[in-house]
């Protein structure tokens, strides 16, 4: 007892944000209370059971079943996803009756959504969203292009945060295009000359853009005192957020939000040095992002979805050679501080199982789409959890027998002995309520370990 | 000089490919000389990308190469000297759906393998495609999609190309990251590829090419 955090071992500093995460405060420090002594007993078995599955020491008492949606709360409950962009109070009773209906055993909020007038007050270009680009029936969805130039890769690499605040903002936030006026801030060094940085401050544009930036805070803090009521909320009622933040691989970093897909493909050719050097750079940012929210949430979950590696993308070499280098140092940057990488790798990664599962043992939550999983138990489940599978085109078109079927076969395959979670193979939309209902009721009952 | 070329593109080895391009030109080679070598690179690429050798990074790059050579070889180009292609086909990704990744390694498959594609490009409604059947009279329907909203735009676009009374007129396919023989059920089209390299099989049988 009485460790500082910095002389804990990586096992015992995961340990230590389960603990934290089973016992949860309110805003104020104290402790929470429960809305009953059933529900502060479920929430401590469904983490357990997380817990468990996760560390693969023992095995839980049944698979935990954690359905994890995309705007699915919203169809569910006949709002459209406009609806609960721009109404917090709406995505809030959504996902609320999402939670208590199919009582899961872990949720991962309703974040998702995110607050639409931040992205309106700041003119966000990086994604088309309802009203703007998308229909209001539809999800939110990126609008890839170069964020970042070919020939801009030194500006990244030499400084990853001026880049970020004077280049890359003002282009995909219109309100926030005077940013490219801002000094760079390591040149304020002395009495003589400090003055001369503060100078874009004063000029109108700049002002504009600041005030931009005040308005879209007020907004995120409005939103997120909504999204935080709600965690608090369903923790009284027995039902933990799983996450704890996010974070990326730095190859998708690059590829989904500076670069684009096809700026990315061409670097691997004309310019691959420079493409590795900046995911090194990125790289301890990228950690550093994960671990501060799961320090300040208090919890050891980092979701890190994952999208420019899987099977089809790149050939092996180049998966080898670009994307899982840096992916792996992420990942052990976030174990070496407790936390539990979550990589979500939506379509196949067959071909990638062989080279991802060199991890420690009981550090990692994988979730799988359309992986073989008999094959990721044999590879990646020998030292970690691993999830999902349950497909979307079953959810959305197939018949609750056939979902649980499906789900009964998954389980004696990927369940065996332990370290395995019940989840769909991707976040969904609009799928057959009954579906879901049947998912999550076949988890339960084949997921029992006697 | 045109078999080096050949080489160099398949090879990804960009600039020697466009130094032996404007070698040749200068040189007064005959500009479908150059277009010829492209265009046999480019059915290695897709070749190697069929056998799963290649992958993104060599269809793009190559994408990129065939661009430069085509803007090198243009001013010296007399007319458009159209190859001979097997059929035709339509593409695009469904309304409501913005991803164009899975579409475009289709229409460059189908391209190299000798397919005139009309490209729709994204988020396209029904409407386009039966104008799109109208005026361009292809033989194939290829509709993409990677969300699950494409399930049910998928399905509408094919009632929208029955209604008009073209559905005996194509053949239509559908593709994308969560399509599966459930959701071709579901949508009416006549078949589904899991990858591009499947689509341009059914593409084949169906217009009966080699």
């Amino acid at each position: 007892m009485g460790k500082e955090w910095g002389e804990l071992s990586a096992d015992e500093k995961q340990e230590a944000l389960f603990q934290r995460w089973l016992s949860p405060k309110d805003p104020e420090g104290n402790d929470v209370k429960f809305q009953s002594p059933e529900a502060e007993k479920a929430f401590k078995e469904r983490i357990g059971r997380i817990k468990d599955a996760i560390q693969m020491k023992k095995q839980p008492d049944r698979v935990p079943v954690v359905p994890l949606p995309n705007m699915f709360p919203a169809f569910y409950s006949g709002m459209s996803v406009e609806d609960v962009m721009y109404d917090y109070d709406k995505c809030y009773a959504a996902w609320k009756k999402f939670v208590l209906d199919y009582d899961p055993d872990g949720h991962m909020g309703c974040a998702g959504p995110g607050p639409g007038k931040f992205y309106e007050i700041l003119d966000y270009k990086l994604y088309a969203w309802p009203g703007h680009g998308v229909s209001p029936q539809h999800s939110y969805q990126c609008l890839e292009g170069e964020y970042m130039k070919a020939d801009e890769y030194d500006g990244l690499i030499q400084d990853p945060s001026g880049f970020f605040s004077n280049v890359y903002l003002p282009r995909v936030f219109g309100a926030l295009e005077p940013f490219q006026m801002l000094p760079l801030l390591p040149g304020i060094l002395e009495m003589y000359g400090v003055a001369f940085n503060f100078i874009p401050y004063g000029l109108p544009p700049v002002q504009g853009a600041f005030n931009a930036l005040m308005e879209a805070g007020g907004e995120a803090l409005k939103w997120v005192g909504t999204v935080g009521g709600f965690d608090g909320e369903m923790i009284t009622l027995g039902y933990p957020n799983i996450l704890a933040g996010f974070t990326k691989a730095p190859f998708d970093s690059i590829a989904d939000t500076l670069r684009g897909t096809k700026g990315v493909m061409l670097d691997i050719y004309r310019q691959p040095d420079k493409l590795l050097e900046a995911m090194e750079a990125i790289t301890p940012l990228m950690i550093k992002m994960g671990v501060g929210a799961a320090m300040m949430n208090g919890k050891p979950l980092v979701f890190m979805p994952l999208h420019k590696g899987a099977d089809g993308f790149l050939s092996d070499e180049q998966f080898k050679t670009f994307y899982w280098p840096t992916f792996r140092k992420v990942m052990m940057g976030l174990i070496e501080e407790g936390c539990v990488p979550f990589p979500v790798a939506e379509g196949g990664y067959n071909s990638r199982l062989e080279v991802v599962k060199d991890l420690p043992k009981g550090k990692v939550l994988w979730m799988f789409d359309q992986t073989d999983m008999a094959q990721a138990k044999k590879t990646v489940g020998k030292t970690a959890c691993i999830s999902g599978n349950v497909p979307l085109d079953l959810l959305s078109v197939g018949t609750p027998e056939q979902v649980s079927d499906y789900v009964k076969k998954l389980i004696e395959t990927a369940g065996k002995g332990g370290g395995y979670i019940l989840t769909n193979g991707a976040f969904f939309d609009e799928i057959r309520p009954e579906n879901l209902k049947a998912m999550m009721e076949a988890g339960r009952e084949y997921g029992a370990y006697s | 000089m045109s078999k080096e070329l050949v080489n160099a593109i398949a090879e990804m080895r960009e600039e020697e490919a466009l130094g032996i391009a404007r070698e040749m030109v200068e040189g007064g080679s005959d500009p479908m000389e150059v277009l010829n070598a492209a265009r046999e690179a480019m059915g290695i690429v897709g070749q190697r990308y069929e056998e799963g050798t290649y992958f993104l990074p060599e269809l793009i790059l190559s994408g990129v190469m065939l661009n430069q050579i085509a803007e090198i070889v243009k001013p010296v180009l007399a007319g458009a000297a159209e190859v001979e292609r097997h059929g035709k086909v339509v593409i695009g990704t469904v309304e409501g759906d913005i991803h164009d990744i899975g579409k475009d390694i289709v229409v460059f498959m189908l391209d190299v393998n000798g397919f005139d594609v009309l490209d729709l490009g994204i988020d396209v409604p029904p409407q386009k495609f039966v104008e799109a059947i109208n005026d361009f009279q292809p033989q194939v329907v290829g509709l993409s999609g990677f969300l699950t909203l494409a399930f049910d735009a998928m399905k509408d676009t094919v009632e929208a190309i029955k209604k008009a009374g073209q559905r005996d007129k194509v053949k239509i396919m559908i593709g994308g990251g969560q399509i599966s023989e459930e959701i071709r059920k579901h949508t009416g089209a006549d078949a589904y590829g899991k990858d591009a390299v499947a689509g341009v099989s059914l593409v084949k049988e169906w217009v009966g090419a080699k």
